[in-house]
């Protein structure tokens, strides 16, 4: 790797990988991986019974063996990173973690086999799963009532801001606009979008928080409710919060927040007490259930007692007799977000975290995500710019300011990471600071493993100075080198076929429905 | 506690290099009236034993060994070993988003092999890299439709599962798309098709149909499809029993496939996480909703994959975006592709066999009351007509450790008290099926 480096990467090396094709290139016919149980009642004419229905074929469905598929999705999985191959210090992705406990009860059969129309007196052990989590996350929150249905952080929002538009057409009038940051997720517009809402956009201030002035001046009898991230998207918790959250009550407009920086505040600070009046969580991210290269995911929302009618149904209630029910009788309800009750393995996987951690723990690991954020930024300032020098909670963002003046933006750096044993950190994400490099350590790193990414990108920042190109063109040392998206976007090749008919998309074809 | 990597003298040192005394002084920004004093209320911290123990203990309160005829959009089928052999690989379960596509090809191209298994199973031209589930997956394939083509209300057949209409029913509150319902045949179960050309306008945007439908009932497809495009609108077919399709003709006629891949190995879980999937025809491709991986080369020409089309995700494009989604369900999503990948072409004897079960169920169970819609074919569903009351039937099958139908009059008042659906699955024996017709006798 000598000439790769300009010093010595202290976590990663070399070593090889598996060439592996495509299932279907690797598939041939008369192959099996599969032997179904004896029929032990009669076989039927398929044609017969199902006339112009039938099916004849298959396609490209491939056909193998059973070593060939166990080599095959092994082998994809070592082209992976993972948190269980090192830290990801994904700024806002919460990537802590993952508990194999949590698999393992997941996984028990009447868990896992419970159906969701099994009736009731049969469902008490998973409803009481749902009820356990439900309080805890309610104390966790500060809030009054939840709904655990959401099936993602966005789904929540959506569900939250139905909420929100639900409490206010109880009033006479649903409002017409939601303040967002402009320091939020992509997801909080368009989840005000997607439930009719205008975006009005809020302004940061010169420390990359709620501009306290601007906001008193927007929010007025239009207004439905400010989405807001707290700790914001720079890791910086809003201190006055509380003003924030009176300047909209004032005119009758609500405090949504977006908790996926929970994992700042957990056992410290509720975000009930300061003025929230509607939240959702990532069960994904604070709750350490597995990110699973993308999903699934849980987003519960957690409200105040003037939404509780609103949430959708089913609702969790107990009845007289001390059984658990759910109460489908709800005239006032935004309706159903998604089939049955939410992704129910997730809540399972949160439990067993929140059961793992207890009071003490939970707090322990707050106290521990903070510090070692707060760590990365004392060991890293003197090499990279910190636009904000407000303190920081559980993530710091800083920016490609000083590298840029050789060239090397914060993706190049990124990129470099990778090389150097590392997932990335986030690139460029708040839009507030130009180049950002947003890094969330979690609680899950030791101090040896964030000593290795201060050591990488320290070297980084040193190879910015020495020898820019070797960043720009990083990483060097992975399967692949940096893919062409641009043709991906172009020409999108969006499945496998057989090589004679391998044609990628016309722009045409791709662009008309623009 | 036991998963967090620092000693306390770990912790000294570090506030040292920080600077600050103690650890509150991180928390300074908070003001202090926010600050919590207490402990959470919530269960105290538990060994691995305990946690095992207290999830037992919930596990042993839910229905442990009885035969099971539910199915109604969750459906049991056989999970072959290997699927959680490979989802349990750590480099798949704690993976992130592949959005470092240089470090995450094993995640990438399996969602690439997903993809094109949905192709050839649905007949569709292209397929995103999963959704929530079927149910949102239908509303969002309705807001698609309503973006394509520029019109706005969406036709909905009544034998839709009923949950996935309620959520419908939610998606489109806001978006001022009206939805109406078409009533089915009596005779068939299936979708009245002269009610159906009456309520498509010149603003129906789609027509949103399941087949399976929720009586188990196949649909005729290309009838539908016809009366659906002879008036401009687009047809949705929902499919919610994947498993159908390694036996029944895929609805090439549709323009979108909202389907829920559940059936494909994945638990039936109380619900969730499930897999839905979008597929259509490639013209609709940027009205597409939810993350897509694709085929492109690396700086040295090898292939690799990325997501691709960001430009219609919230991420860009905020509130212009295609929808607000942003996760999918990708390891859902890799146990449906091992799934796809041990029974490949066996998906056909599969799907006989489960036709075989249902057929027999039919048949046995149908014998104690009447079946209804016998006018079309089915898959591995059925509606039985019985001589009880289901709560009646469902109560005494339960003392015999069975779970009968699920009881209709709740989403089908006309249907009446007695009206339940069953499903028979591979794994249904006969003994099971068999039992339960006793006990109905």
């Amino acid at each position: 790797m000598g000439d790769k480096f300009v010093g010595t990467p202290k976590k990663a090396s070399v070593h090889v990988n598996q060439n592996e094709d495509l299932i279907f290139e690797k598939s041939s016919p008369g192959k099996k991986a599969y032997r179904l149980s004896e029929l032990d009642v009669p076989a039927v004419d398929a044609a017969a019974l199902l006339g112009d229905a039938v099916r004849t074929d298959l396609g490209v469905m491939p056909e193998l063996s059973e070593i060939e598929i166990v080599r095959h999705f092994t082998r994809l999985s070592t082209w992976n990173y993972a948190i269980d191959l090192g830290m990801f210090p994904l700024g806002s992705c919460t990537m802590k973690y993952n508990g194999r406990v949590n698999e393992l009860v997941a996984r028990l059969e009447g868990l896992a086999e419970a159906h969701p129309y099994q009736p009731e007196s049969l469902s008490q052990g998973v409803l009481e799963i749902m009820q356990v989590l439900s309080d805890s996350l309610l104390d966790i929150t500060g809030m009054d009532s939840i709904t655990l249905q959401p099936a993602a952080g966005a789904h929540g929002e959506f569900t939250g801001i139905l909420l929100v538009r639900a409490y206010h057409e109880s009033k006479g009038n649903p409002r017409k606009k939601i303040l967002i940051p402009d320091s939020a997720h992509g997801t909080n517009p368009a989840t005000a979008a997607v439930v009719g809402y205008q975006v009005q956009n809020l302004k940061s201030n010169a420390e990359g928080m709620v501009d306290l002035a601007e906001l008193e001046k927007l929010v007025d009898e239009d207004t439905a409710a400010l989405m807001l991230t707290n700790p914001s998207t720079i890791g910086v918790f809003e201190s006055e919060i509380h003003k924030i959250a009176d300047i909209l009550h004032a005119k009758g407009a609500l405090l949504y927040m977006d908790g996926a920086n929970m994992n700042a505040l957990v056992g410290k600070v509720r975000p009930g007490d300061f003025g929230v009046d509607v939240m959702h969580l990532n069960l994904h991210k604070t709750f350490s259930t597995p990110h699973g290269g993308g999903g699934p995911g849980s987003g519960p929302v957690a409200c105040k007692k003037i939404l509780e009618p609103f949430l959708p149904t089913p609702v969790l209630a107990t009845k007289t007799d001390g059984t658990l029910t759910l109460d489908y009788n709800r005239p006032q309800s935004v309706g159903r977000v998604r089939a049955w009750y939410g992704n129910f393995g997730m809540f399972i996987r949160a439990l067993a975290y929140i059961l793992a951690n207890g009071p003490d723990g939970l707090r322990q690991t707050t106290e521990d995500a903070v510090l070692n954020a707060n760590y990365l930024r004392a060991k890293l300032e003197d090499v990279f710019d910190l636009p904000f020098k407000t303190a920081s909670m559980h993530e710091v963002v800083f920016s490609d300011k000083l590298q840029a003046k050789n060239g090397v933006k914060t993706g190049d750096m990124g990129k470099r990471l990778l090389d150097y044993g590392f997932h990335a950190y986030t690139v460029s994400f708040p839009l507030i600071v130009a180049g950002a490099m947003m890094i969330e350590p979690t609680e899950s790193e030791s101090r040896e493993e964030l000593d290795l990414l201060v050591d990488a990108l320290r070297q980084i920042a040193r190879e910015a100075e020495e020898n820019p190109e070797l960043v720009k063109t990083a990483p060097h040392t992975t399967r692949l080198r940096r893919l062409d998206e641009t043709t991906a976007a172009r020409k999108p090749i969006l499945r496998w076929k057989a090589p004679a008919a391998s044609t990628p998309l016309t722009p045409d074809t791709a662009a008309k429905e623009w | 506690m036991r998963y967090l990597p620092k000693s306390p003298s770990d912790r000294e040192a570090m506030l040292a290099d920080i600077g600050a005394k103690s650890i509150d002084d991180l928390f300074s920004t908070v003001p202090a009236e926010y600050r919590l004093s207490r402990d959470l209320n919530v269960p105290r911290q538990h060994g691995e034993q305990e946690v095992i123990e207290h999830f037992k203990a919930f596990a042993e309160k839910n229905a442990l060994g009885y035969a099971s005829f539910l199915g109604a959009g969750a459906y049991r089928h056989y999970r072959p070993v290997l699927i959680d052999t490979v989802v349990s690989r750590g480099e798949f379960l704690t993976s992130y988003t592949p959005y470092q596509p240089e470090i995450a090809q094993g995640t990438l191209q399996a969602l690439f092999e997903f993809q094109t298994m949905i192709c050839e199973l649905t007949g569709m031209e292209i397929s995103n890299a999963s959704m929530y589930d079927g149910s949102t997956g239908a509303a969002e394939a309705v807001m698609m439709a309503v973006r394509v083509t520029g019109r706005n209300g969406a036709v909905v057949a009544r034998t839709v599962h009923p949950e996935y209409r309620e959520v419908l029913t939610t998606y489109a509150q806001h978006q001022s798309i009206p939805k109406t319902e078409v009533d089915y045949d009596p005779a068939t179960g299936r979708v009245d098709l002269a009610k159906l050309d009456a309520a498509i306008t010149d603003d129906t945007a789609c027509v949103l149909i399941q087949s399976p439908n929720f009586f188990g009932t196949i649909e005729d497809v290309a009838a539908i499809a016809e009366i659906a495009h002879k008036k401009g609108a687009l047809l949705i077919v929902s499919i919610a029993e994947a498993v159908s399709l390694g036996i029944v003709k895929p609805p090439t006629e549709a323009d979108i496939v909202a389907m829920e891949a559940q059936s494909f190995g994945v638990p039936v879980g109380y619900g969730g996480p499930y897999c839905g999937v979008i597929a259509c025809k490639e013209k609709f491709l940027r009205q597409m909703p939810g993350r897509l991986a694709g085929e492109t080369k690396d700086m040295d020409g090898k292939r690799g994959f990325v997501l691709t089309l960001s430009t219609r995700e919230q991420h860009i494009r905020r509130e212009k975006a295609t929808s607000n989604i942003c996760t999918n369900q990708s390891l859902v999503a890799l146990m449906v592709t091992v799934f796809l990948t041990v029974y490949g072409k066996g998906l056909k004897e599969l799907g006989e066999q489960n036709l075989a079960k249902a057929h027999y169920a039919a048949q046995t169970i149908g014998g104690t009351g009447k079946v209804l819609f016998g006018g079309a074919p089915r898959f591995n569903e059925f509606v039985l007509q019985g001589s009880k009351t289901a709560e009646v039937a469902n109560a005494a099958l339960l003392q015999k450790k069975i779970v009968g139908g699920l009881p209709l009059e709740k989403f089908y008042p006309e249907l009446g008290p007695n009206a339940s659906l069953w499903c028979a699955t591979e794994l249904t024996t006969r003994a099971q099926i068999d039992a339960a017709a006793e006990v109905l006798k």
